[in-house]
C-alpha cells in the first residue's frame, strides 16, 4: 500500500465512442511537483477534471489522502484539500479580487449557512485573503472587480483563490496559458515557492517551465501515459521524442 | 450557456462591492418614506382607492422582491413564483372558510405550505439547468393553478370570497384599510431588511458567487444545490406571506392568482425595476401598477401598449429603472 | 360498455397528444437549434385558429380557409422573427422569456381588439362532420380521426425530413452543437429562419385543426403552451422523437386520467369524495409525471445535447 497522497489507479474516461483517458495509473508523492505533458487532445485536461471530480471517471479508482474519492463530487473533494485551477480562467467576475479570495477562505472556515452579518466585513476572512493577495503582488488591486483585471493578474488571482481553499494538493491546468513573458516569469517564481509547501500536479505546454520546475514528468499521449520519470530521463526517452517532442520540433 | 444571466449586462454595480452606504441606501430610504406617508393623503380628502392601490403595490413588491433573491442574486429563473402567492392566499381563505380566522395560525399555515411546496418542487427543479429549470418551475406553478380550479369545495374556477379579514389577538383591526396598509408596509420593510441582510451574509455571498460562476464555486468546495434550494425555500415563503396579505387586502382568492401569466408579471416587475437590488422590485411594482392603472383609464386595450413596453425594456433598457439611476453617477 | 368508453378516451387522448406534438415539434426545434425560449409559440397556435376562422368565413369553405391560413401563419411567424425574435437569439434566457411574454400580452389583446372577446365558431367541412361507427355501437366523430391522421402524417413527414435530408441533418447537428454547424460554413441565420417558420406554421396548423372542435378565443394558446413545454421537457429538448413520444404520453395520461381517476378512486373512497379528489388530482397527473421523469432524467427521455 503506497502512502502517496494522490493515487490514480487505472482510471478511464470515454466521451461517446472516444476514449479520452485510457487506463491511467500514477502516484503523486508527497512534496513533488509532477508535470503532465502531452500533445493537444491527449486528455490532460480531462485527467484534471477526473481527479478534481469535475468529470466522473468511467472506471478506475482515485485515492486521495488515504480515502477513495472516486465517486465524490468536486465540491467534496475540494473540501478534503484536493483543489484545482482551470485552463480557461475561472473567477467571479463581478466580485472584487479580495472577495474572490475571501469567499474561498470562507469555504474552509465555519459554516456558510449563516444568514446574518456582513460577510464582506468579516476581518478573519479579509485578513487571510489580503495576506494571500499581497503574496501574489495583488494587494493594490484588492478592490478591483476581478473581471476587469489583466490576464496575468487573473492567473495569479486564480492561484491565490486555490490556496485560500486550504489545499493539501494542488492541480494546476496550464497556469501559464496566454500570459506574456514577464507574467509567466512571475508565475514560475510563484510556483517555485509553492512547490516547497505542497505537492502539485502541473499541466503545462511551456517546456522550459516544465523542465525547470518538475521533479517528475509524465507524458500523456492519446489518453495513455507512455513515460514517467525525471525531467532528464523524459528528455532522453526516444519514444517520447518520437511521439511528442519531435512533433514540437517539426 | 448555463450562466443564465448576461454578466456584461449593465446591472447594479452594488452587487459585488457595495458603494458608499449613503448612496446605496438613499433610494430605498426615499421609497419607504414615501410609502410611510401615503395614508396622509387621506387628510386632503378620502382617497381610499389610493390606499388600496398602494397596498396592492406593496404586496406585489413583496412577491417580486422575494423573486429577486432567486433571479437577481441566484440566477435561478423561476417562472412559477405566483404559485406561492396563491398558496399563501388560499391558506387564508380555506382556513377562514372553516372558521379559523386567527391571523397567526393562517400565517403559520401559509409559511408552512409554501415551505413544503418549495422544498419539494425546488428539490426536483434544481436538478435541472437553464431552460429546463424555467419550464419546470412554470409547470409546477401550472399544476397548482389546475389544482385550484378543480377545488370545487373552495370555489373552483370562480374563487372564494373571504367572510372577513384575519384577526390578530382576537381583534379585527385589519378591517381598517389604513391598518391593512401599515401591516403591508411593515411586512415589506421587514422583508426588505431581512433580504438585505441575507444577500450580504455568508450565505448570500455564496449564492451570488454561484450566480457568477457555479463551477468556480464547486472548485473551492461549495455544492451549489444546497444553497440554491435554501434560497428557493426562503423566496417561496416570503412570496407566501405576500399571498397572505393579498387575500386579506382583496378579501378574495382565485386560481387566477397562480396563473403563469402572474409569474410572468412578477418577472416583468423585477426587470422593469432592475434586477439584483431588492428596492428595484419595489420601484418596478409601483411603475407596473401605476402604468396599468393609468393606461386602463384611457383604453381597455392597455395591453396593446403594455406588451410593447415590455419588449422595448428588454431590448433597450435592460438595467431597468434602477439601472437608469445608476448610470447617472 | 366501459371498454367502448375506454376506446373513445384513448382515441381522444391520441388526438390531443398529436395536437400537442404539432405544437411541441416547432418549439423543441427552436429550443434545440437556437437555444431560444419562445413563450410566444402558443400565440402562433391561437393565430392559426383565428386565421382559419377568418378565412373560412371569407371563402365559405374550411378547406380554402385552411389553404390560406397556413401560408398566412407562416408569414406571420416570419414577421415576428424578423421584427423581434431575431434580436433575442444572442440574449440570455431571461430576456427571451420576457420579450416573448410581451408578445403574448400584445397579441392576446390584439386578437380581442380585432375579433372581439367572444369565442368564434368554425364549421367542420360537411363531408367530415359526421361520426362513424368504429366498433359495435361506438360512434366517433370523423373530424377527430382526421386530426389523428393529419398529426400522424406530419409526424412521419417530419421524421423523414429530419432524418433523411440534408436540411434535417443540419437541424440535428444544430440541436446538438450549433457552433459546429456555423463552423461548417452553413448560413445559420437562414437555417434559424427556416426552422422558425416551419415551427410557427405547424403550431398554426394545430390551431386551425382544432378550431372546429374548440372555441376560438383570446388566450387559447396560453395553456397549450405550458403543455407543450411539459412535452418537450419530458421528451428532451431538441428531439423530435422525444417530442412525439412525450406528446402522446401526455395526451393519453391527461385524457385518461381525467376520465378514470374518479372511477379508480371510488375503490378507495366514498363516491362523492372520490369524484372530487379525482377531479382535483387528474389535471395534476401530467405535472407529477414530468416531475418523476426529470427526477430520474434531468435532461428528459431523449436528450439531444451531449
Amino acid at each position: 500500500m503506497s502512502s502517496a497522497p494522490l493515487q490514480l489507479q487505472n482510471i478511464c474516461k470515454n466521451y461517446g465512442a472516444l476514449r479520452v483517458t485510457d487506463d491511467v495509473s500514477l502516484n503523486i508523492e508527497a512534496g513533488e511537483l509532477h508535470a503532465i505533458i502531452g500533445p493537444n487532445g491527449a486528455g490532460k485536461t480531462t485527467l484534471i477534471h477526473q481527479i478534481s471530480g469535475h468529470a466522473q471517471s468511467d472506471s478506475g479508482r482515485i485515492i486521495f489522502d488515504g480515502q477513495d474519492v472516486s465517486r465524490l463530487p468536486m465540491a467534496e473533494r475540494a473540501r478534503m484539500g484536493l483543489v484545482r485551477s482551470f485552463q480557461i480562467t475561472s473567477i467571479l467576475p463581478r466580485f472584487s479580487a479580495l472577495e474572490n479570495v475571501a469567499i474561498a477562505v470562507q469555504a474552509r472556515s465555519g459554516s456558510s449557512f449563516s444568514f446574518f452579518g456582513n460577510a464582506s466585513k468579516e476581518p478573519a476572512l479579509n485578513d487571510t485573503a489580503m495576506a494571500l493577495l499581497s503574496r501574489f503582488g495583488l494587494a493594490a488591486r484588492a478592490s478591483v472587480p476581478a473581471g476587469q483585471m489583466s490576464h496575468g493578474e487573473k492567473r495569479q488571482l486564480e492561484i491565490a483563490i486555490a490556496l485560500a481553499a486550504k489545499p493539501k494538493l494542488l492541480l494546476l491546468d496550464e497556469p501559464l496559458a496566454g500570459t506574456s513573458h514577464d507574467e509567466s516569469q512571475r508565475l514560475i517564481n510563484t510556483l517555485q515557492e509553492l512547490r516547497k509547501e505542497l505537492p502539485i500536479v502541473l499541466i503545462e505546454h511551456d517546456m522550459d517551465a516544465v523542465f525547470a520546475l518538475a521533479d517528475r514528468v509524465s507524458v500523456l499521449v492519446y489518453g495513455r501515459i507512455i513515460a514517467s520519470g525525471s525531467p532528464q530521463s523524459i528528455r532522453d526517452n526516444a519514444e517520447v521524442r518520437a511521439a511528442y517532442l519531435g512533433e514540437e520540433a517539426a | 450557456m448555463n450562466n443564465l444571466l448576461d454578466l456584461d449586462a449593465p446591472a447594479s454595480p452594488a452587487l459585488a462591492t457595495p458603494p458608499r452606504a449613503n448612496r446605496a441606501y438613499l433610494l430605498p430610504l426615499i421609497v419607504f418614506v414615501i410609502f410611510a406617508l401615503v395614508p396622509l393623503s387621506a387628510l386632503w380628502g378620502s382617497q381610499s382607492f389610493i390606499l388600496a392601490l398602494v397596498t396592492r403595490i406593496m404586496i406585489l413588491a413583496l412577491a417580486a422582491m422575494s423573486l429577486d433573491l432567486l433571479i437577481g442574486y441566484g440566477a435561478m429563473i423561476s417562472f412559477g413564483h405566483a404559485a406561492y402567492v396563491g398558496l399563501g392566499a388560499y391558506s387564508v381563505a380555506i382556513l377562514a372558510s372553516h372558521g379559523i380566522t386567527d391571523g397567526f395560525i393562517q400565517l403559520a399555515v401559509a409559511l408552512g405550505v409554501s415551505l413544503i411546496f418549495a422544498l419539494f418542487t425546488g428539490a426536483i427543479s434544481l436538478r435541472t439547468k437553464g431552460v429546463y429549470f424555467i419550464m419546470i418551475t412554470l409547470a409546477f406553478g401550472q399544476m397548482l393553478f389546475f389544482l385550484g380550479t378543480s377545488l370545487a369545495a373552495y370555489g373552483g374556477d370562480d374563487g372564494l370570497t373571504l367572510a372577513s379579514r384575519s384577526m390578530f389577538f382576537g381583534s379585527k383591526f385589519l378591517k381598517n384599510d389604513v391598518a391593512m396598509y401599515y401591516v403591508a408596509f411593515g411586512v415589506l420593510l421587514g422583508a426588505y431588511l431581512l433580504l438585505r441582510a441575507i444577500v450580504a451574509s455568508r450565505f448570500g455571498r455564496v449564492l451570488r458567487g454561484i450566480r457568477e460562476n457555479p463551477v468556480r464555486m464547486e472548485a473551492i468546495g461549495f455544492a451549489p444545490y444546497r444553497y440554491q434550494l435554501t434560497a428557493y425555500v426562503i423566496a417561496g415563503m416570503i412570496a407566501g406571506v405576500s399571498g397572505f396579505l393579498l387575500a386579506n387586502q382583496t378579501e378574495f382568492v382565485s386560481p387566477a392568482y397562480t396563473a403563469w401569466q402572474r409569474s410572468g408579471d412578477l418577472i416583468f416587475v423585477l426587470v422593469l425595476g432592475g434586477l439584483g437590488s431588492l428596492h428595484g422590485a419595489i420601484i418596478g411594482a409601483a411603475v407596473f401598477s401605476l402604468l396599468a392603472d393609468i393606461l386602463s383609464h384611457y383604453t381597455e386595450n392597455w395591453a396593446l401598449i403594455f406588451g410593447p413596453i415590455l419588449i422595448l425594456v428588454v431590448l433597450y433598457a435592460r438595467g431597468g429603472i434602477t439601472g437608469l439611476f445608476g448610470s447617472k453617477s | 360498455m366501459t371498454l367502448t368508453l375506454a376506446l373513445v378516451q384513448i382515441l381522444n387522448g391520441l388526438q390531443f397528444g398529436l395536437i400537442l406534438f404539432l405544437i411541441a415539434a416547432g418549439l423543441t426545434l427552436v429550443f434545440g437549434v437556437m437555444d431560444f425560449i419562445n413563450l410566444a409559440h402558443g400565440v402562433q397556435y391561437m393565430v392559426g385558429a383565428y386565421l382559419v376562422a377568418a378565412f373560412t368565413t371569407m371563402t365559405g369553405s374550411f378547406v380554402a380557409g385552411l389553404a390560406l391560413a397556413l401560408p398566412a401563419a407562416l408569414l406571420f411567424g416570419l414577421l415576428l422573427e424578423v421584427l423581434i425574435f431575431r434580436h433575442l437569439y444572442d440574449r440570455d434566457h431571461l430576456d427571451q422569456v420576457l420579450a416573448t411574454f410581451g408578445v403574448i400580452i400584445f397579441l392576446n389583446q390584439a386578437v380581442k381588439y380585432v375579433w372581439g372577446a367572444a369565442p368564434l365558431n368554425v364549421a367542420i367541412p360537411d363531408a367530415l362532420s359526421g361520426a362513424i361507427e368504429i366498433t359495435d355501437g361506438m360512434l366517433y366523430p370523423v373530424w377527430r380521426l382526421v386530426i389523428i391522421a393529419a398529426g400522424l402524417a406530419v409526424g412521419l413527414a417530419l421524421y423523414l425530413v429530419v432524418n433523411k435530408t440534408k436540411l434535417g441533418m443540419l437541424v440535428r447537428a444544430g440541436a446538438s452543437n450549433a457552433a459546429m454547424v456555423s463552423a461548417l460554413g452553413v448560413n445559420i441565420r437562414l437555417l434559424f429562419t427556416i426552422v422558425f417558420g416551419v415551427g410557427a406554421m405547424l403550431a398554426g396548423f394545430a390551431g386551425a385543426m382544432v378550431a372546429p372542435i374548440l372555441s376560438v378565443e383570446p388566450g387559447m394558446g396560453d395553456n397549450v403552451l405550458i403543455l407543450a413545454f411539459v412535452v418537450i421537457v419530458i421528451g428532451g429538448i431538441g428531439s423530435i422523437r422525444g417530442a412525439f413520444i412525450a406528446a402522446l404520453l401526455i395526451g393519453l395520461v391527461d385524457t385518461l386520467g381525467r376520465f378514470f381517476a374518479p372511477t379508480l378512486l371510488k375503490l378507495l373512497l366514498d363516491p362523492s369524495a372520490a369524484s372530487q379528489t379525482g377531479r382535483a388530482i387528474a389535471p395534476m397527473l401530467i405535472y407529477i409525471l414530468m416531475a418523476a421523469v426529470l427526477f430520474f432524467r434531468p435532461s428528459g427521455l431523449f436528450p439531444s445535447k451531449q
